[in-house]
């Protein structure tokens, strides 16, 4: 048993951290949203060199070779700084669904170029009725039934969808599936869409975990500096046990999201159920930081220049993504109320 | 990250599985709020002792097992599976033994943790007084020095388990000109002294869970004095330490009521489904206690690993208090009607544990520190906010 990082997983989550801290600033993300793609090709290279877009990828294809459980700090530090780029859903969605296919020139040479930068994939699933960087994207990785396509990109088959959240670019895609374009299908596909439902979800797990703390920090620094009645108003109890309170959610939903990393990587038995608890506990605590954040910013809060609604829009709108709250519950529901489930003492980590 | 036992751990658990199922008393022990039953859990006490299983994480030469963390959390989950009793003497073993292989002098460890562990000697804790509860810091009564010998006077109250109870720890002010946490002093008084009286004070159950001591000229040993004299503040915040930190409440507890409470719907899903918010609140149960169970592992391999317990432990008493709480009124939303029944009332027909549970969790939010001041500890100290 050793429920902890490793040294190196840490010290890259670090180096990680500073990166995106001063290269994702709330600057050059409100900048991004007044160009047509909301995306920085400079910033995708830079990513790409620093091996964080071919982390999941064999290292036969040049990427990394790495998993969930090294990945998911690094996903919670996209999700701190509202990384506008698609990076989450590369590593943890794109790469992981090609690599389980098998071997062919087609999964080979897309893994390779994801890796070197040289092409990007986005990706379709049913859950999501949109597909997130369609537009950036050489190619989809798209679901029809049980079947994985992977289909060419062609402009004039996406449509823009406008989100809460103006670093979403979300498209609706019109395309019929065809032979020469499917790589997996029957309960083999349906085996690699559920994992990706999986691996999404734990992305977006993650992700809340670093908006809801960003969203603590500019709250703790605005309610310090902020004075009324003569005092700062984080100096109020109010105040203070608004903040407190997301503290709590917060700090009970990392050990789920990094226990769902772990199972994922090992392929366990109930890896489904553990994300699922992952994502209900995670999103929650986003949601609850963006309320009580936009509430102790006062009128501040509820402006577009402050920059709180960066984050609070990136948690309302990853909320519903990669299975909503719904099939999350009633995965949960499933395992729980099922006869002789396996609840109760001494069975949190059962093999 | 290895999120899996040790063969040597599945063994271990193996073994106290076993132990347990051969010893645990097939017929519940009576409440050890009445006389009776504080002698039946005392009695339990040196059961577990004699199975070396009394405190797992002591030292062997103290009748322990030398465990680390996770072997003591294994127990704890098997401990709890087996509906084994509650322990009488918690405040002694999780709480004064901690503090006493830290403060205590090897004279002092040699005296009073053998007896500790066998349940001969049970302690209770004596912090809180009528004019300081929240505000600790306000403690009146006194200890003066006279020769070798400490003369308190004045009153303690809500002390648990002290109506039956053998010994007491708490703190009391030395220096008279002292304010606040300075000059105050860790000192351990048996309750048999002349000059204390225990005035048992009964609970929302009607029994006498906790009482109030009175001081008169009581004179203590100067030996009894744990840590030096005026440092009684730092002493007992090592106790408050291990209290709201993992020792109070392992995780296994709030697991068996959430299994429990699942049963309970599961028994009853027609009639309660008829309330929504039923559902709702039984998988908030698992997840929230698998949540906990989940977190404190992190924690414990954190801190076998040379980490430390930080400003974050406040975030747990307010956890698992609060969830208690949760669970208990979700259990009285499914009985309905039944739910105010006392456990012996004849149509309780074996459900009226959750009423005893559902009042005691009343003050899960109180004792070791109210959830209103953790909040104030977490913003303050783990967040920075301004005093
Ligand atoms: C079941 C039980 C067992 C106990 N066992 C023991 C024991 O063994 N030994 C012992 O010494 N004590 C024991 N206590 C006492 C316990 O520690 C105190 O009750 C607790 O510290 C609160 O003090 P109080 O009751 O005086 O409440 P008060 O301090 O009067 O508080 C009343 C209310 O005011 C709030 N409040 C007070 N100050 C603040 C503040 N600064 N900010 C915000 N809100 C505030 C509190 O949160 C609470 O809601 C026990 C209590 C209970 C209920």
């Amino acid at each position: 048993m050793d429920f902890t990082f490793t040294e190196d997983q840490l010290l890259f989550q670090e180096s990680v951290r500073d990166f995106l801290v001063n290269e994702v600033t709330t600057e050059s993300i409100r900048a991004l949203w007044e160009t047509k793609t909301g995306r920085s090709d400079e910033l995708w290279q830079q990513l790409v060199e620093m091996g964080l877009v071919g982390m999941t990828v064999p290292e036969a294809q040049g990427g990394l070779g790495m998993n969930a459980v090294d990945f998911v700090l690094l996903a919670q530090e996209c999700g701190y700084v509202a990384l506008p780029e698609n990076l989450v859903e590369t590593v943890l969605v794109v790469a992981p669904l090609l690599a389980a296919l098998p071997e062919s020139d087609v999964r080979n040479e897309w893994l390779q170029k994801m890796a070197a930068g040289e092409a990007r994939i986005a990706v379709g699933h049913s859950r999501n009725p949109l597909v997130s960087d369609a537009h950036t994207a050489d190619a989809w990785l798209l679901q029809h039934n049980d079947e994985v396509h992977l289909v060419k990109a062609r402009k004039k088959n996406m449509r823009r969808n406008e989100s809460v959240d103006p670093s979403r670019r979300l498209h609706s895609i019109e395309w019929a599936p065809k032979p020469a374009t499917c790589l997996a299908k029957g309960p083999a596909g349906k085996a690699l869409w559920m994992q990706a439902l999986n691996y999404g979800a734990l992305g977006v797990a993650a992700q809340s975990l670093g908006l809801a703390q960003r969203m603590i920090d500019l709250s703790v620094k605005y309610t310090s500096e902020r004075q009324q009645f003569g005092k700062p108003i984080g100096s109020f109890q109010a105040v203070k046990h608004h903040m407190a309170n997301v503290a709590v959610q917060l700090e009970y939903a990392k050990a789920p999201v990094y226990r769902a990393a772990w199972s994922l990587a090992n392929n366990h038995r109930h890896a489904g159920v553990h994300v699922s608890h992952a994502k209900i506990a995670a999103t929650e605590a986003a949601l609850l930081a963006a309320r009580n954040g936009i509430q102790v910013h006062g009128a501040m809060g509820y402006t577009w220049e402050v920059d709180m609604h960066i984050f609070a829009k990136r948690a309302w709108a990853l909320d519903g993504a990669w299975g909503d709250r719904a099939f999350h519950k009633t995965r949960v529901a499933k395992f729980v109320l099922k006869d002789n489930a396996l609840i109760g003492a001494s069975n949190t980590f059962v093999a | 990250m290895e999120l899996a036992y040790t063969e040597e751990q599945q063994a271990f658990r193996l073994q106290i599985r076993n132990w347990l199922k051969n010893h645990v008393p097939k017929k519940p022990l009576k409440s050890f709020d009445t006389e009776a039953g504080f002698a039946q859990h005392r009695k339990w006490e040196a059961t577990l002792n004699k199975g070396r299983w009394g405190m797992v994480t002591w030292p062997e030469e103290l009748g322990g097992r030398g465990c680390d963390l996770i072997e003591w959390l294994i127990f704890e989950e098997e401990y709890y599976r087996a509906g084994s009793p509650a322990r009488v003497n918690q405040n002694g073993i999780f709480l004064l033994g901690p503090t006493l292989m830290e403060y205590g002098t090897e004279e002092q460890k040699k005296r009073i943790l053998p007896k500790m562990a066998t349940g001969e000697e049970v302690w209770a804790q004596a912090w809180s007084e009528p004019n300081a509860g929240s505000d600790m810091a306000a403690i009146r009564a006194r200890a003066d020095r006279d020769g070798d010998h400490y003369v308190i006077n004045g009153q303690k109250t809500w002390s648990t388990r002290a109506v039956y109870a053998d010994w007491s720890f708490g703190m009391f002010r030395t220096d008279p000109n002292s304010e606040r946490h300075h000059g105050l002093t860790f000192i351990l008084v048996p309750l048999n002294a002349e000059g204390i009286t225990v005035r048992p004070i009964p609970q929302l159950d009607g029994l006498p869970g906790f009482a109030e001591i009175f001081f008169d000229n009581v004179r203590v040993p100067v030996e009894n004095r744990l840590g030096d004299e005026g440092a009684g503040w730092k002493v007992a915040m090592a106790t408050a330490g291990f209290e709201r930190g993992l020792m109070l409440r392992s995780p296994a507890r709030f697991q068996e009521t959430a299994r429990r409470l699942v049963e309970l719907y599961r028994e009853n899903q027609e009639s309660a489904d008829r309330d929504p918010m039923v559902r709702e609140a039984v998988l908030r149960a698992w997840m929230d206690a698998e949540a906990y169970t989940l977190t404190t592992y992190q924690t414990a391999c954190r801190l076998s690993k040379g980490g430390k317990i930080g400003a974050e432990s406040s975030t747990n008493k307010i956890f698992w208090s609060e969830l208690d709480q949760k669970m208990h009124a979700t259990a009285m939303s499914i009985l309905g009607a039944r739910a105010e029944l006392l456990p012996h009332a004849p149509a309780a027909q074996g459900v009226g544990h959750w009423l005893d549970g559902f009042l005691f969790s009343q003050s899960g939010t109180i004792y070791a520190g109210t959830n209103e001041i953790q909040r104030n500890i977490i913003a303050e100290r783990m967040l920075g906010m301004p005093r």
